[in-house]
């Protein structure tokens, strides 16, 4: 089981603690065996501990450092935004955010859409059991 | 990031007598925990380098320093002299940081672990942003590297707040990556 994921300049990766929780950052740069020159297009260039860090699969290419214009244009070309919305990752995080964001009156829309579904799939399990009798 | 040890320009002399109106005037930079402590060490340094102490001379200015470019990595070298249990020895480290008062105290956690030197024990000399062709230690040297490639081997999984620790959990852990 080799590593398929590295720490390297253009690695994407997800905040897992701390006050940027849940953002996607660019690593920059090394500083040493622990921290990483981190960047994003809405936030101010600073160093983390890869312990905060989880790479993801990610990744862009760009120059070490390069400044925020060349970072966001790097973002465009490669596409992070959709790429990590339409992963499997991302959208179990969209999921999760979607739930804990839900109103009363959603959690009763949703108790309603469930009951209809499980409905019909009973449905559709009662004649397949009935042709199979 | 904040740091326990600030960089303070500390200005002073000592006062103006009959003999000699205009005392020359000196400037230290120094690292401290607050201005206080900043004030205190310069009169330490200041009393045995000139005949001057703190009660026949006057603080003239204090200011602290902050970093210039936060954003950018440098390697610091540090020469520092410190007191061991059997003397006084020089030395000279680099770290790798962001900011001078980063490395200084990465300077201070390495010497009170390896070498036992508490921070009251440590004199720095001099810093000093060293370019990558003229660091000397392999470890800052192995990071000078543009196409730099490593994967992170032992991932622990914390929880996002300190809040959701717990003692127990149901499972062990998945260390891969």
């Amino acid at each position: 089981m080799p590593f398929k994921r590295y720490v390297e300049i253009g690695r994407i990766a997800l905040v897992n603690y701390g006050k940027d929780y849940g953002k996607l950052v660019v690593i920059v740069d090394v500083i040493d065996q622990n921290r990483a020159l981190v960047d994003s297009p809405d936030m101010v260039r600073g160093q983390m501990n890869f312990k905060r860090l989880t790479l993801t699969d990610i990744k862009i290419d760009i120059k070490r450092v390069p400044n925020k214009k060349t970072l966001i244009a790097a973002m465009e070309a490669a596409d992070v935004k959709n790429k990590w919305e339409n992963s499997s990752w991302g959208r179990k995080l969209i999921v999760q955010k979607k739930r804990a964001s839900l109103n009363d009156f959603d959690r009763f829309k949703i108790m309603l859409a469930k009951i209809k579904k499980a409905g019909v799939v009973r449905q559709e399990l009662a004649k397949l059991k009935k042709e199979t009798a | 990031m904040s740091y326990k040890f600030h960089q303070f320009q500390v200005v002073g002399r000592g006062l103006p007598t009959e003999s000699d109106e205009h005392p020359k005037i000196y400037r230290m930079k120094l690292w401290a925990t607050n201005e206080v402590r900043a004030k205190s060490k310069f009169w330490y340094f200041l009393r045995k380098l000139k005949k001057v102490k703190k009660s026949n001379g006057q603080m003239l200015a204090i200011n602290e320093i902050f970093e210039k470019n936060p954003t950018t990595i440098k390697n610091y070298g540090i020469w520092l002299r410190y007191q061991s249990r059997t003397g006084y020895h020089n030395m000279y480290k680099e770290y790798r940081d962001t900011t001078l008062n980063g490395g200084i105290e990465q300077m201070y956690t390495e010497m009170a672990s390896r070498h036992r030197v508490r921070h009251h024990c440590i004199q720095v000399i001099k810093t000093a942003t060293i370019p990558a062709k003229l660091c000397k230690r392999e470890s800052t040297k192995q990071f000078h590297n543009s196409k730099i490639k490593f994967p992170l081997v032992f991932k622990k999984v914390r929880p996002p707040t300190r809040k959701l620790k717990t003692t127990y959990k149901a499972s062990r852990p998945n260390l891969f990556v």
